[in-house]
């Protein structure tokens, strides 16, 4: 399920159009009539098709603005992005913790310390393709439980998952930055500080809370996510499942039949929006049950009106079953991460993937409100791969940062490609494939070279 | 090796272009994302010299000392000419993306000129090709270690630092001059452009004799500077009038 949520939520890159497109729930028609003009345009029909020249004078307005927002956009993604991967980098440089190895997970049974490299081949192999399975398995109970309105269980599974990520690993990586840094901290203010940090970041992630702050925590849990997929998950299998990854998340979000697709579709029949949760966003979110739209934006407009481009509350305003549905995403993803760390990222990045209710609460057509989405999965692999590469390169931060611009153009491409389609694209193939050449090709031929250079102290 | 050459050397080699970037790019999203799109055209063009070097390498003799030292040479070079390539590319690239900016915009203007690209472009350049050159040594300025212990230049973090500083705004102001000369076809400054880079890292060559690097380096710094300054409209009435304005104006504030 999870996998299927992360899908959708790798679709879920669509902010601002796609969003649009797949948020029937409650954009008003005129504004997607706009946007949709807008970006009709912007697929490069020639101008001089215009009708009339009001309606060209509009459409332009609207196509620069779109691009003027596209780069906005791209930025607003940029940031969280860059965020996450620097908190990783940094952990990883300084907590010895997520580079030792202390076993494997149980998706990943066969071990990779063999003898001969083709045994360790095969094994990371047969490891893949275990955790890709299981991937497939959980997106696929995850859209059957959607489909047949569990709403519950899925909302109980992201409860479970939530806590456990907000709880116990950020327990566990407070204890090893404080063994790094050998500070003595009792345990009733480590209490205090747990309790504390968790209770409030499942407020802000699955209830209302100020924008920032639930920013703040879903950069945070997706970090330490890819930080348990750094630490247990051995080298050949990691790489293999990153690639395997990319390319399930292109079937599954483009194939007719893909899961993530079915669950998008599903979605859009009930009109409701789809675990907004598991979704980054930039400009507040309401998680609003179509039935209630009115009576929320109701609601809300004085907080909106009066700060139009902050984020005044965000979203998760778990409404009964739709909030469930999203919550729940997250819970399975938690499971996951307890078991199946795999799926559970997963399940984050589809249900990232989900496009999330867009409230036309604010009337305007300010493109300010026109967020940006990012799944939580897409972070967290995209981080995984940055952080294995500062592990466990030996051209260390040269191939840190190779990795960095890589995804980050990936992730631009992306956006492109997205403002040009404007259908739901997964995010994760174009950067993780930059990702992975720029670290093999930076490991392995950069790094020589640069070293060199350093030695003799040339310039290029 | 301690914090103090850290923070120096960090600050004297990306304090310049930091500050370029805060003040002038950070503030526009088109403006950053031509900067990293500037940053990964450079590495691209790493990647594909260094494959270039390794294969030289990998099928030469090893134990050969000169002849490594003539293919690094060779390495040096060559990656110097597929950078300029891509910076040719690049423009292009820019161009392109401008025209159809500029093509779905209102009153067919883009939003940004394209001397700012050319010098974002060339920060890009500038900042890739600097972290590249000195992270890693800064990074093992944090370690223990004794600079020099074998009998080499015990300035090795400042003299890179200040090279590193060098190279990025030489390639901002390469940048600035090279897309100038593109936009006016005079092909003889992509020619002087490609030449003095081809000199600055040749001038690297005679390290650790850093008075024949580093001075060099610098003097075609100043140089290129002014250059790209009267390139890209300035001349020496604005500064005048930049100078005079400002004092113009602190004179009315105590007026008034």
């Amino acid at each position: 399920m999870a996998e299927n949520l992360a899908n959708v939520l790798h679709e879920q890159l669509s902010e601002g159009f796609p969003d649009t497109h797949r948020n029937n729930s409650g954009e008003g028609a005129d504004r997607r009539r706009v946007v949709e003009g807008a970006d009709q345009e912007l697929n490069g029909q020639p101008p001089s098709a215009r009708p009339s020249q009001r309606l060209e004078s509009e459409e332009d307005e609207d196509e620069e603005l779109t691009l003027k927002y596209g780069a906005k956009h791209v930025i607003m993604l940029f940031v969280p992005v860059t965020l996450c991967m620097v908190v990783v980098v940094a952990t990883i440089k300084s907590v010895s913790f997520y580079t030792q190895k202390d076993g494997q997970l149980i998706y990943t049974p066969f071990p990779e310390d063999t003898e001969t490299v083709g045994q360790r081949a095969l094994n990371s192999i047969l490891n893949a393709a275990i955790m890709i399975s299981v991937i497939i398995v959980m997106t696929l109970l995850l859209v059957v439980l959607y489909k047949y309105r569990c709403y519950k269980v899925i909302h109980g599974w992201l409860i479970i998952s939530s806590l456990l990520l907000l709880f116990f690993f950020s327990f566990i990586y407070l204890g090893e930055v404080f063994k790094t840094y050998n500070v003595g901290m009792d345990y009733i203010t480590l209490a205090l500080i747990i309790w504390n940090f968790g209770v409030v970041g499942m407020i802000c992630i699955h209830w209302k809370g100020p924008l920032h702050l639930q920013q703040a925590y879903l950069i945070m849990i997706s970090a330490l996510m890819a930080l348990v997929f750094i630490k247990y998950l051995p080298e050949w299998t990691a790489w293999l499942i990153l690639a395997v990854i990319s390319v399930y998340d292109l079937v599954a979000v483009l194939c007719p039949k893909g899961p993530l697709r079915m669950l998008v579709e599903t979605a859009q029949e009930r009109n409701e929006p789809i675990f907004p949760a598991l979704i980054y966003s930039s400009t507040m979110v309401w998680l609003v049950n179509m039935a209630d739209t009115d009576a929320e934006s109701r609601k809300k407009p004085p907080l909106n009106s009066t700060m139009p481009e902050s984020q005044a509350a965000p979203s998760q305003s778990a409404q009964g079953p739709d909030d469930g549905g999203f919550t729940s995403d997250w819970e399975l993803r938690q499971q996951e991460t307890l078991g199946h760390m795999e799926s559970s990222e997963e399940t984050r990045r589809q249900v990232q993937e989900m496009p999330s209710a867009r409230p036309p609460a604010i009337q305007s057509d300010d493109s300010e409100e026109r967020g940006v989405k990012l799944g939580l999965g897409d972070f967290i692999f995209y981080s995984v791969l940055v952080g294995k590469a500062s592990a466990t390169a030996s051209g260390d931060w040269n191939t840190t940062l190779a990795c960095f611009v890589a995804i980050l153009i990936g992730l631009c491409l992306t956006l492109l490609l997205l403002a040009i389609f404007k259908k739901a694209l997964p995010a994760l193939p174009i950067s993780i494939t930059f990702g992975l050449v720029f670290y093999f090709a930076t490991d392995n031929l950069v790094r020589p070279f640069m070293d060199q250079l350093a030695l003799h102290q040339f310039y290029i | 090796m301690t914090i103090a050459v850290f923070f120096g050397c960090s600050f004297i080699a990306f304090g310049p272009a930091f500050a370029l970037f805060i003040f002038t790019i950070a503030r526009d999203p088109l403006r950053v994302i031509i900067l990293i799109a500037g940053a990964f055209f450079w590495l691209l063009s790493l990647l594909l010299s260094s494959l270039v070097w390794f294969i030289a390498m990998k099928a030469s003799n090893d134990k050969d000392q000169q002849l490594q030292r003539g293919l690094l040479i060779f390495g040096v070079m060559f990656s110097v000419l597929l950078q300029e390539v891509f910076r040719f590319a690049y423009y292009k690239l820019l161009r392109k993306a401008s025209d159809g900016l500029a093509a779905l915009s209102e009153d067919e203007r883009s939003h940004i000129s394209v001397q700012q690209m050319a010098y974002v472009a060339g920060l890009g350049f500038g900042i890739m090709s600097g972290a590249f050159s000195m992270i890693n040594i800064l990074a093992d300025s944090l370690g223990p270690g004794i600079v020099g212990i074998h009998g080499e230049s015990q300035y090795f973090f400042l003299t890179s630092a200040f090279m590193t500083m060098a190279v990025t705004l030489l390639h901002t102001f390469w940048g600035v001059v090279f897309f100038d000369g593109c936009e006016n076809r005079r092909w003889w400054v992509i020619a002087v452009v490609v030449a003095l880079h081809l000199l600055v890292s040749g001038l690297t060559f005679l390290n650790p004799i850093y008075e024949g690097s580093l001075p060099p380096a610098y003097v075609i710094l100043v140089s290129m500077a002014v250059w790209a300054f009267f390139s890209c409209g300035g001349s020496l009435q604005n500064i005048q009038q930049f100078l005079t304005c400002w004092k113009n104006d602190a004179g009315s504030e105590v007026a008034s």
